[in-house]
């Protein structure tokens, strides 16, 4: 058997939810795909710092452990870097299986997942976002 | 052993620096901690407080306890605010 189709990327560029959902497709065997996109909220511009090369690493390590956990028959994230628009999609996270339930819980641990543990840093209007204490806490609850 | 030291988001602004390169003989990323606080006081600003700077070897996320290793590469970062 053929691994699940993962995929992650990590751009400067804009990308297109739909475009992302209809190329990621229904991996066969899937009954469910979930998908999740962040925009930018507020109406100032937004800047991501990331770290080249431990960004990838940790969003595939993420996609590797939600698809091992949740049994997914495919798993694709895509989140932006640098300068961003009010409105913009900053990160989507598509998952697939069998079933609902573990597309609805893979998406959001995923998103729960990497706002804790890839390193991308927000920074809104000239300051740094910090971090709050309850994504950490939302996080843990999956443990 | 000689190591890039990698400064992201604030951290990289206190220090003026994205990237350097380190002689340590430290055990532990705590222990090069205490050595990087006194190569400036820019340095001793962005790690006065360590409950808000995250590390990681060679780009995997490690407590400040970890042992240096092997490892080549050491990133210090804030609590990260992706998503």
């Amino acid at each position: 058997m053929s691994a699940p189709p993962q995929a992650v990327r990590v751009q400067a560029g804009a990308f297109d939810p739909g475009a992302e959902l209809s190329a990621f497709g229904c991996p066969a065997g899937a009954g469910a795909v979930a998908s999740f996109v962040g925009h930018v909220r507020g109406d100032g511009p937004l800047e991501i710092e990331h770290f080249p090369g431990m960004a990838e690493e940790a969003l595939g390590a993420a996609v590797r452990d939600a698809t091992r956990r949740w049994g997914l028959l495919g798993c694709a994230v895509v989140h932006r870097h640098g300068p961003l628009a009010p409105g913009e999609p900053i990160v989507m996270v598509i998952a697939a299986a069998p079933h609902r339930r573990a597309a609805f819980e893979a998406a959001e641990w995923l998103m729960d997942c990497l706002k804790s543990r890839a390193p991308f840093w927000k920074r809104e209007g000239g300051a740094w976002v910090e971090a709050r204490e309850e994504d950490e806490r939302a996080l843990a609850r999956w443990d | 052993m000689v190591l890039d030291v990698l400064w992201f988001a604030w951290l990289r602004e206190r220090v003026g620096e994205g990237r350097e390169r380190v002689e340590t003989e430290a055990a532990t990323v705590a222990a090069l901690v205490e050595e990087l606080r006194l190569r400036s006081p820019a340095h001793a600003l962005a790690l006065s407080d360590l409950r808000s700077v995250r590390a990681a070897l060679d780009r995997r996320l490690v407590a400040m306890d970890a042992p240096l290793g092997q490892a080549r590469e050491v990133a210090f970062f804030p609590p990260m605010t992706g998503g």
